[in-house]
C-alpha cells in the first residue's frame, strides 16, 4: 500500500501548494485591479490609515490638512480638514469616506498616499511598514496664489462665475476660483448645508461642486474675436490697419442681425481692423469671418487648444472640451457651409468654451503665440522634506506667429486704452484685454467676459473672468474684477 | 535526541513564536488592549506542556513534530481571533483546553491498543451517518450561511460533520482492510459500496447544497479506496460519477447553481436578480458579497502583509468589512496580515503536517493503521484545500473550518482527536525500532 500512500501524499501536497499559487495570484497579480474596484471598502478604509500628504498653496498656505482619529481597535485614521474652507475647494476637491474623492485629492491620490512608483517613496514606505510606523504620504505644493484666489471669490460675490489666471511664460495656474464655492469640511459632516449656502447665488442650479473654471461651458461672445483676429492676421488676409465698412448689421444665415447694444453708435462707418476689435464691432467681424471661412477659424481655435481636453492635473471628468456643441455633443463641421462663419467670428455660434480655455488663448497671445501647458501642481514633496518630482513648463506648440501675437497685443492694448475695456486700466501698467457680452437668448441676461494680460510689454499674468446672468456688459462687470486680480498678482 | 525531547524542543520554539505573535498584536493595539494579552503566550506554553507530558506518558515513540505543528496552527488561530475580537479568543482558548482534554483522553484510553476500534467499525459508520443527518433534522438542524451544517441543541451549537469525518475514516479503514482483496479484483458487483457512498454524497449535496462537504467525504472515500486496492479505475469511475452528479445537481438544484455562479462570476457590471432581497443588484453587492470582500482582504496583504494587528478589517466606527471573518474567512484575515510571504509559510505548516501524517501511514505495519493514518491525513489536507480553495476561488466556496485555526469548538475538538489518532498509529509503528 505504501506506493499508493506516496502517490496520495503527492496529491495532498499538490492541493495545498495550489493554494499558495492562487493566493499569489490574488496578492501579487490581481491586487492592483482589486484595489481599484469600486466596492472595495477595505482599500478605501485602508487609505485612511495612511498619514495623507498635505496640500499647500504656492506661498505655503495649507489647503488640506489631517485630523487623526483613534478607532476602537487602536488604529489611527487620518481624515481631512480644509483650513482655508472654500478657498480652493473646486481645485483641491475633497477626500471623504462617504463621498469618496474629487479634484486633486482624487487625481493625485497616489502621491498623497505614497502609492506612487518613485523609488524614494517606495523605499520609505517599505521602511515605515517594517518599522511598524504609519505610512506618510507625499505633500503637494500648488501654483495657486491664495490672496488672489480669495480676492477672486470675494469679487465674484453672489454671482456665479469663474476666474482663471495663468502665468503666460510657464502656464502656471495662479488663480482658479469658482462661485458659488463650497466648504469641503461640510462634505462629510453636513452635505445638505452646502446646497443651502449656495442657494443665494444668482444662477440656477447653483451647482457649487462644479469647477466652472474647467467644466463650465459658456458662450464666449466677443472674447472669441481674439481667435478670429488671430486667424485673420496670421493668415495675412487682414492687417491691423485694413479698412472695413460697418453697416451696423450682419447677414447671418441669410438674416439681418444688428450690432449689439453696447457697440454705440449704431453704425461706425469706415473703421480699421484695430478699431473694430477696440469697439468690438460685430458687423466687421462678421465680414472677416466670411472672408476666412468657418473651418479656418476653427482650425486656429484648435491650435489654441479647442477640441481637446485642456491638460490639467484635476480629474478628467472635472474638465470639459471647448468647441462647437450640437445638442450637447462636441461637433466639428465637415464643410465650411455647415456653420455660419460670420456668427462664429464674433463668438455667438453654438460655441461652448471654458474659462480655462479662454485664459489659455489669452496667455498664448501674451507668450508670443506659444501655448503653454497649464499646470496646478508645482512640486511633490516627500514627508521628510526633499522634492519627489517638480513640474517644468511645457510648450503645447505655437498657435500663431510671434508677429501676429505682437500685433494682436497692440490691438488688445487699444481695447483697454480707449475701447470697451477701459475699466481694466491700471495706472503705469499697460494692460491688453478683450471684453465679451454673450447673449443667452433672454433679454438683459448675458454671460459676461473679460480676458486680459499685463504688463502688455512683459506679460506676467493672463486672466479670464466669466460671470453668468449679468444685465450689464463684460466691460462693466468682469473688467473691474480682472483689473483687481491683475493688480494683486503683480504685487500692487 | 529522543522523540519526546525533540517534541519538547519544537514546542519551546512554538511557544516563543506564539509569544512574539501576541506581542506584535499587543504593540499594534496597545492603546486598547492590556498586557493581559501576553498571558496567552504563557497559557499556551502551559497547555502544550500538559499535552506533551501526556504524550511522554502514553505514546513515547510517536512522531515528535505533529503536536508542535498543531500547536503552532492553533496559536496562529487564537492570535488572529484575538486580533479580531479579544472575547472570542478567550472562548477559543477554553475550547483548546477541551480539545487538549479530548486529545489526552483519546491517548489514555487507547494507549495499549487502538486497533480494537476496528471491531466496532459498523457502529462508527452508522454513528457517522447519523451525525451527518442531524443538521437536516427540523428543530435542531440549523442553516448557517446558506448551508445546513450546524446542529443547535439546548444552548450549544456544533458542527457534527467534523466528528462524522473521523468516524467515517475509522469505518472505512476497517471496512476496506477487510474487503480490500475482494475489491482489488475489480469485479463490477463489488462496485456496490462505491455506488452507495456516491449516492450518500449526492444526497448530501442536494440536501445541503454543500458541494464542499460532498467533495470532502467522497474524496476521502476515493483516496482510501485507492490506497486499499491500488486500482486507478475506481478513482476514475468515482471521479466521473462525482462530476456527473455535480453536473446534474447544478441543473436540478437552484442553490447549487447559485453557488457555482458566484464562483464563476462574482463580479457583474449590471444588476442581476438578488435572491436575498428580491431586488436586482450587482452580484458583488448581493450573493457574492462575502467572497468578494474576502478576496479584497487577501489582496490588501500584498507581499509583506500589514503585520499582526494592523490589518484593515473594520470601518473607523467599528463596522466589520468582511463577514464571518473569524470562522470561514480567517484565512483572508491572515493573508492580509501576513502577506504572501507569511501566508505561504502558514500553508507550508499544513504541508509539513500532512507529510508527517503520510509518513506515519507508510511506516505503519498493519492495513488498518495504514488506511486510517492515510485517511485522516488526506481528510485533513482535503478539508484545508476545500475551505481555502473556496476562499481563493479555486472551487466554489464552502463554509467549513480551517483545521486548528478557525473559531469553533467542534472543529478544535475533532482535530485534536485526529491528532491523537495519528500519534497513536505513529507510536505503534515506531515502537519496533525502539
Amino acid at each position: 500500500m505504501n506506493d499508493q500512500i506516496r502517490k496520495l501524499s503527492v496529491l495532498a501536497v499538490l492541493l495545498l501548494v495550489a493554494l499558495i499559487g492562487a493566493t499569489t495570484y490574488w496578492q501579487a497579480w490581481a491586487a492592483g485591479d482589486l484595489a481599484d474596484k469600486q466596492d472595495n471598502a477595505i482599500a478605501q478604509v485602508a487609505q485612511f490609515t495612511v498619514d495623507r500628504g498635505l496640500i499647500y498653496a504656492a506661498d505655503g498656505t495649507p489647503l488640506a490638512a489631517n485630523r487623526p482619529v483613534k478607532a476602537k481597535d487602536g488604529q489611527t485614521f487620518y481624515f481631512r480638514r480644509y483650513p482655508q474652507g472654500d478657498l480652493a475647494s473646486d481645485v483641491v476637491g475633497y477626500s471623504t469616506q462617504s463621498r469618496f474623492r474629487t479634484g486633486l485629492e482624487r487625481s493625485e491620490n497616489d502621491y498623497l498616499t505614497a502609492s506612487n512608483a518613485h523609488l524614494d517613496t517606495v523605499l520609505n514606505k517599505v521602511l515605515d511598514r517594517l518599522k511598524g510606523t504609519t505610512v506618510k504620504g507625499n505633500s503637494l505644493v500648488l501654483t495657486l496664489n491664495p490672496r488672489a484666489q480669495r480676492q477672486a471669490i470675494d469679487a465674484l460675490g453672489d454671482n456665479c462665475g469663474a476666474v482663471v489666471a495663468l502665468e503666460p511664460p510657464t502656464g502656471k495656474v495662479l488663480v482658479m476660483a469658482t462661485t458659488p464655492a463650497y466648504d469641503p469640511n461640510l462634505i462629510e459632516r453636513s452635505f445638505d448645508t452646502i446646497a443651502q449656502r449656495a442657494a443665494h447665488a444668482r444662477c440656477s442650479p447653483p451647482a457649487p461642486l462644479l469647477n466652472r473654471g474647467t467644466a463650465g461651458l459658456y458662450v464666449p461672445g466677443s472674447t472669441f474675436k481674439l481667435v478670429t483676429a488671430a486667424a485673420a492676421l496670421d493668415t495675412g488676409k487682414v492687417g491691423p490697419q485694413s479698412h472695413f465698412f460697418d453697416k451696423g448689421y450682419c447677414i447671418e444665415y441669410g438674416r439681418k442681425v444688428k450690432n449689439f447694444g453696447d457697440q454705440a453708435p449704431e453704425a461706425f462707418g469706415l473703421v480699421t481692423f484695430t478699431q473694430a476689435l477696440q469697439h468690438s464691432i460685430n458687423a466687421v467681424f462678421c465680414q472677416v469671418g466670411k472672408r476666412l471661412g468657418a473651418l479656418t477659424i476653427l482650425d486656429y481655435a484648435r491650435r489654441f487648444g479647442f477640441y481637446s481636453l485642456p491638460p490639467l492635473e484635476t480629474p478628467e471628468s472635472e474638465r470639459r472640451v471647448s468647441g462647437l456643441y450640437d445638442h450637447g455633443k462636441l461637433y466639428f463641421p465637415k464643410h465650411s457651409f455647415d456653420v455660419d462663419p460670420g456668427r462664429l467670428a464674433f463668438g455667438q455660434e453654438r460655441l461652448g468654451v471654458t474659462p480655462l480655455q479662454m485664459a489659455m488663448v489669452t496667455a498664448a497671445i501674451a507668450n508670443g503665440g506659444v501655448v503653454m501647458r497649464p499646470y496646478l501642481l508645482d512640486r511633490v514633496e516627500a514627508p521628510g522634506g526633499g522634492v519627489v518630482t517638480r513640474k517644468h513648463p511645457e510648450s503645447l506648440g505655437a498657435a500663431i506667429k510671434p508677429e501676429t501675437a505682437a500685433t494682436l497685443t497692440r490691438m488688445m492694448e487699444a481695447v483697454v486704452a480707449g475701447g470697451t475695456g477701459t475699466a481694466a486700466q491700471i495706472p503705469g501698467i499697460p494692460v491688453a484685454g478683450k471684453t465679451g457680452t454673450a447673449e443667452t437668448g433672454v433679454n438683459h441676461v448675458n454671460t459676461t467676459w473679460f480676458v486680459a494680460f499685463a504688463p502688455a510689454n512683459d506679460p506676467k499674468v493672463a486672466v479670464a473672468v466669466t460671470m453668468e446672468n449679468q444685465s450689464q456688459t463684460g466691460g462693466e462687470t468682469a473688467a473691474p474684477i480682472a483689473k483687481r486680480i491683475i493688480e494683486t498678482l503683480l504685487g500692487r | 535526541m529522543s522523540y519526546r525531547n525533540r517534541e519538547l524542543a519544537s514546542l519551546i520554539v512554538v511557544a516563543i513564536l506564539t509569544g512574539l505573535g501576541f506581542a506584535s498584536v499587543y504593540i499594534a493595539q496597545q492603546d486598547v488592549i492590556s498586557t493581559a494579552s501576553l498571558t496567552y503566550a504563557i497559557f499556551f506554553l502551559a497547555l502544550y506542556l500538559v499535552a506533551h507530558l501526556v504524550t511522554r506518558l502514553t505514546v513515547p515513540f510517536a512522531d515528535p513534530y505533529l503536536l508542535p505543528l498543531a500547536g503552532l496552527l492553533s496559536a496562529v488561530g487564537v492570535i488572529e481571533i484575538y486580533r479580531i475580537n479579544p472575547q472570542d479568543a478567550l472562548r477559543q482558548s477554553l475550547w483548546l483546553v477541551v480539545g487538549v482534554g479530548a486529545f489526552a483522553g483519546t491517548l489514555l484510553v487507547f494507549r495499549w491498543d487502538y486497533r480494537r476500534v476496528e471491531n466496532y467499525k459498523y457502529l462508527f459508520g452508522l454513528t457517522s451517518l447519523g451525525l451527518l443527518v442531524l443538521p437536516a433534522l427540523p428543530v435542531i438542524g440549523q442553516r448557517v450561511n446558506g448551508a445546513r451544517l450546524w446542529v443547535h441543541f439546548g444552548g450549544l451549537q456544533f458542527q457534527p460533520g467534523e466528528l462524522a469525518k473521523i468516524m467515517l475514516i475509522v469505518f472505512l479503514a476497517g471496512y476496506l482492510r477487510e474487503k480490500r482483496e475482494v475489491l482489488a479484483q475489480g469485479r463490477p458487483k463489488d462496485l456496490g459500496p462505491l455506488l452507495v457512498i456516491w449516492g450518500a454524497a449526492m444526497l448530501l449535496l442536494v440536501q445541503s447544497a454543500d458541494l464542499g462537504s460532498a467533495l470532502l467525504y467522497f474524496g476521502i472515500f476515493l483516496a482510501m479506496l485507492y490506497v486499499a486496492t491500488g486500482r486507478r479505475r475506481f478513482v476514475v469511475a468515482g471521479a466521473v460519477l462525482f462530476v456527473g452528479g455535480c453536473y446534474a445537481a447544478y441543473h436540478l438544484v437552484d442553490r447549487v447553481r447559485e453557488r457555482v455562479t458566484i464562483w464563476l462570476h462574482p463580479w457583474t457590471s449590471h444588476p442581476v436578480p438578488c435572491p436575498l432581497t428580491g431586488h436586482p443588484a450587482l452580484r458583488q453587492d448581493c450573493s457574492s458579497y462575502q467572497l468578494v470582500k474576502s478576496l479584497y482582504s487577501i489582496a490588501a496583504g500584498h507581499f509583506g502583509g500589514s503585520g499582526f494587528g494592523k490589518s484593515t478589517i473594520a470601518t473607523p466606527d467599528g463596522h466589520p468589512l468582511i463577514p464571518f471573518l473569524k470562522t470561514d474567512f480567517i484565512y483572508s484575515a491572515l493573508a492580509q496580515e501576513l502577506g504572501l510571504v507569511g501566508i505561504s509559510a502558514f500553508v507550508l505548516v499544513y504541508v509539513v503536517f500532512v507529510l508527517r501524517g503520510m509518513r506515519t501511514a507508510t511506516i505503519a505495519d498493519d492495513g488498518f493503521s495504514k488506511l486510517a493514518a492515510a485517511g485522516l491525513t488526506f481528510g485533513f489536507a482535503l478539508q484545508t484545500f476545500i475551505i481555502v480553495g473556496g476562499i481563493v476561488r479555486e472551487i466554489p466556496l464552502t463554509g467549513i473550518t480551517l483545521p486548528f485555526v478557525s473559531f469553533g469548538g467542534s472543529s478544535i475538538v475533532a482535530n485534536f482527536i485526529l491528532l491523537a489518532g495519528l500519534l497513536l498509529i505513529s507510536n505503534r509503528a515506531q515502537l519496533r525500532y525502539a
